[in-house]
C-alpha cells in the first residue's frame, strides 16, 4: 500500500489527475515527488505537498484530505484510492474502473463522466455530483457513485448510465437525465426536471414538476431486480425499492420515458 | 444380435448417432410456479423435431425463487436448432408469442456461451417506442445485465437484452425399447424418460419424451427426405430387412438433446439403466439405438460404453 501524507493545507488548489496507483507504479519516490500538481504559478510538485511512501501496489492512501485536492482518482483505470479526509472538485471524474473512497466530503462534480468503477463518499458531496461539467455531453456514465451523506443540487444532472446512491440530495436531482438510476432517501424539489429516460427512486421528494404524471402503484418485476441489485450496496435503499411505491412518469416536457418512484404515503 | 446384457435385458451392440446443434437456455419466471410452467409448456409446444417444427425444445427443470434472477419461481427451458440463425428465429417467435403474451412472465438468459442472440433487444419493438432498457448489476455475479421493460396491459414484460447460444450442444441421442405389449413397453419408456430428464441440461422433445414414429433417411416415395423406420415396425416383421424378432410387438424410442455431449451420454446412461431395471417386469425384449451408419452425425454413443453406471469416455466424436 502506497501512502501520500499531506503535510499541511495546500496554498493553492492541487490537481491530482496524474496521481494514481498505476501512474505511480513505475516511479521512484524521488521521481514521483517531482510530479507537478500545482495549479498556480508556484510550480508545486507532489513532494512539496506530500510525504511519499510508495511500494508499487494497487492501493494508494492519501492521508489528510483537503477541499483543495481536485480530480482525485480522475481517469482512474484500475486500483484503489482511499482518501482519509476531504477532497475538492471532480472526484473520480472520467474514471473507468477501480475504486475511490473518501472518508470525508467531496466538492462539486464528483463522478462526472465516470464510465466504470465505484466512487464512495462517506461524508457529503457538493452540487452536480454525478452531473455533467459545462459543455459535457453526460454526467455519470456507467460508474457507481455512493454518497453516504447528503448531496447538493443537480445530483446526476445529465447522467447517462450507472447508479447513484445517496442519503439526501437537493433540488433538481436527475435533471436532464439521459438514463441511469438514482436512489435516495430524500430528494429536494423538481427531481428529474427535463429527464428523458432513467429511474429515480426516493423515500420522499419536494415539489414535483407539473410535467410529471402519476401512473399509480405497480408491482413490477423491474423493482425486484432493482432491490436485489441495491441490497449489497445499501439495504436501506433496497428496502425502499421493495416497499410500496407510487410511480410518476416524465418528464413529459421532453421524451417522457423517465420515472420517479416515491415511497407511498 | 448380441451377447451384451444389462439387468438381464439384452442390449444390442450398436450406437446412437447424434448431431451438432445450436442450443440455448432461457429462464421463465412468474409469480407462481403454475404460471411459469404454463408459459414454459406453451413455448415448448410443437417443438418435437427441428425438421418439421424449426426447433426442438423442452423443459429442463423447475427453479426455486432462490435460483432465479428476480426471486420468483421459474422454469428453465432448452431450445435447439440446426444453427444459431435458425435458433434465433425460433426463439424470437416463441418468446414473442408464448412468453410475452403470458400474464406475469419475465424472461432471462439461462446459460452462458460464446454466441449472442438478441432477444429483448428485438422484442422491444412491440413496445412501440415506449420500451426502456435498464442495466442493473447482478448481485450474484457482480456483472451488469441489461433488460428491456416493455409496457403491456398487466404492467411490464421484462426480458433480458440478449441470451447466449452454447458451443457443443448435441441433438439426437436415442434409445429404442423393443417390447412385447404396448402398455408394458410404454411404461418402460416412461421410466426411462423420467431418468433421462433428471440429468441437468438435457431434454426429450417428443410427446412425453417418447416417439413411436422413428424414421429412416429417404423413402420409396420420390421427394421424401425421411420415412418410417420399417425395420422396426412390428407389422412389417418377417419381411427382408426387419430388425425385430418374432416376440417383439411394439417399439418405442426416446430422443435426447442436451447442451453438452456429456449430457447426452449421461442422459442415455440413466435411461438405459432405468429401463433395463424395470424391463424384466414389463416384458422388455431388448434395447437398441438408432443410427444412420455413422456417416451423418459425428457423435456416436455406443451402448456397450453405457453399461457401467459410472461416467466414462464414451461421449464424443467417433
Amino acid at each position: 500500500m502506497s501512502t501520500l501524507t499531506l503535510r499541511q493545507e495546500p496554498p493553492e488548489r492541487l490537481d491530482l489527475l496524474h496521481v494514481t496507483p498505476l501512474s505511480l507504479r513505475g516511479l521512484s519516490e524521488a521521481e514521483a515527488a517531482r510530479l507537478p500538481v500545482g495549479t498556480g504559478r508556484r510550480g508545486l510538485t507532489l513532494g512539496d505537498c506530500f510525504t511519499l511512501a510508495l511500494d508499487g501496489s494497487d492501493d494508494l492512501v492519501i492521508e489528510g484530505g483537503s477541499s483543495r485536492l481536485d480530480r482525485v482518482g480522475a481517469a482512474l483505470s484500475g486500483g484503489r484510492i482511499r482518501v482519509v479526509g476531504d477532497v475538492g472538485q471532480r472526484l473520480g471524474a472520467g474514471m473507468q474502473s477501480g475504486s475511490v473512497t473518501v472518508t470525508g466530503s467531496a466538492g462539486p462534480f464528483a463522478g462526472s463522466g465516470a464510465t466504470g468503477g465505484t466512487i464512495t463518499i462517506e461524508g457529503d458531496a457538493g452540487d452536480h455530483a454525478g452531473g455533467a461539467v459545462y459543455a459535457a455531453k453526460a454526467g455519470l456514465d456507467g460508474a457507481t457513485l455512493v454518497i453516504h451523506g447528503a448531496a447538493g443540487d443537480y445530483l446526476g444532472d445529465r447522467m447517462r448510465r450507472g447508479l447513484i446512491l445517496v442519503g439526501r440530495a437537493g433540488a433538481y436531482a436527475g435533471a436532464r437525465m439521459i438514463a441511469g438510476t438514482i436512489a435516495a432517501m430524500h430528494l429536494g424539489d423538481h427531481p428529474g426536471f427535463g429527464m428523458r429516460r432513467g429511474t429515480i427512486l426516493a423515500g420522499g421528494v419536494g415539489a414535483l414538476s407539473p410535467s410529471f404524471v402519476e401512473t399509480g402503484t405497480h408491482d413490477l418485476v423491474f423493482l425486484r431486480l432493482l432491490a436485489r441489485s441495491l441490497r449489497p450496496l445499501s439495504p436501506a435503499h433496497a428496502d425502499l425499492a421493495a416497499g410500496a411505491l407510487t410511480r410518476y412518469s416524465g418528464d413529459l416536457a421532453t421524451l417522457g420515458k423517465g420515472e420517479v418512484w416515491v415511497a407511498a404515503a | 444380435m448380441t451377447d451384451l446384457t444389462l439387468n438381464g435385458i439384452p442390449v444390442i451392440d450398436t450406437f446412437a448417432e447424434a448431431f451438432d446443434v445450436a442450443g440455448t437456455a432461457i429462464i421463465i419466471t412468474n409469480d407462481t410456479p403454475k404460471w411459469a410452467m404454463i408459459a414454459a409448456t406453451v413455448m415448448t409446444g410443437f417443438a418435437t423435431s427441428v425438421i418439421g417444427c424449426g426447433a426442438e425444445a423442452g423443459i429442463d427443470c423447475e427453479l426455486s425463487p432462490e435460483e432465479t434472477p428476480d426471486g420468483r419461481p421459474g422454469v428453465r427451458v432448452l431450445l435447439f436448432g440446426f444453427e444459431p440463425n435458425g435458433l434465433k428465429d425460433q426463439l424470437l417467435k416463441r418468446v414473442g408469442q408464448c412468453i410475452l403474451t403470458c400474464p406475469g412472465t419475465a424472461c432471462y438468459a439461462g446459460v452462458d456461451g460464446p454466441t449472442k442472440i438478441k432477444l429483448g433487444g428485438a422484442i422491444r419493438y412491440f413496445g412501440d417506442g415506449f420500451a426502456v432498457a435498464k442495466r442493473l448489476t447482478d448481485p450474484v455475479t457482480g456483472k451488469a445485465r441489461r433488460y428491456w421493460r416493455i409496457p403491456v396491459m398487466d404492467g411490464e414484460f421484462l426480458c433480458e437484452d440478449f441470451v447466449r447460444a452454447v458451443d457443443g450442444a448435441v441433438g439426437g441421442g436415442n434409445l429404442l425399447f423393443l417390447g412385447r405389449k404396448h402398455a408394458d413397453t410404454l411404461k418402460v419408456a416412461e421410466i426411462a424418460v423420467e431418468a433421462a430428464r433428471a440429468v441437468p441440461g438435457a431434454i426429450l422433445p417428443f410427446p412425453g419424451g417418447i416417439v413411436r414414429s422413428g424414421s429412416k433417411v429417404g423413402a420409396r416415395t420420390k421427394g421424401m427426405m425421411a420415412s418410417t423406420n420399417d425395420a422396426y415396425c412390428p407389422t412389417l416383421k418377417g419381411r427382408a430387412g426387419t430388425e425385430l424378432s418374432a416376440e417383439v410387438g411394439v417399439v418405442l424410442e426416446i430422443v435426447i438433446d442436451a447442451l453438452t455431449s456429456d449430457g447426452v451420454a449421461e442422459s442415455m446412461r440413466a435411461a438405459l439403466h432405468a429401463a433395463t431395471e424395470a424391463g424384466a417386469a414389463h416384458g422388455l425384449v431388448a434395447v437398441t439405438a438408432g443410427n444412420y451408419g455413422g456417416n451423418l452425425g459425428r457423435h456416436h454413443y455406443h451402448l456397450k460404453n453405457l453399461l457401467s453406471k459410472e461416467p466414462g469416455s464414451e461421449a464424443g466424436a467417433a
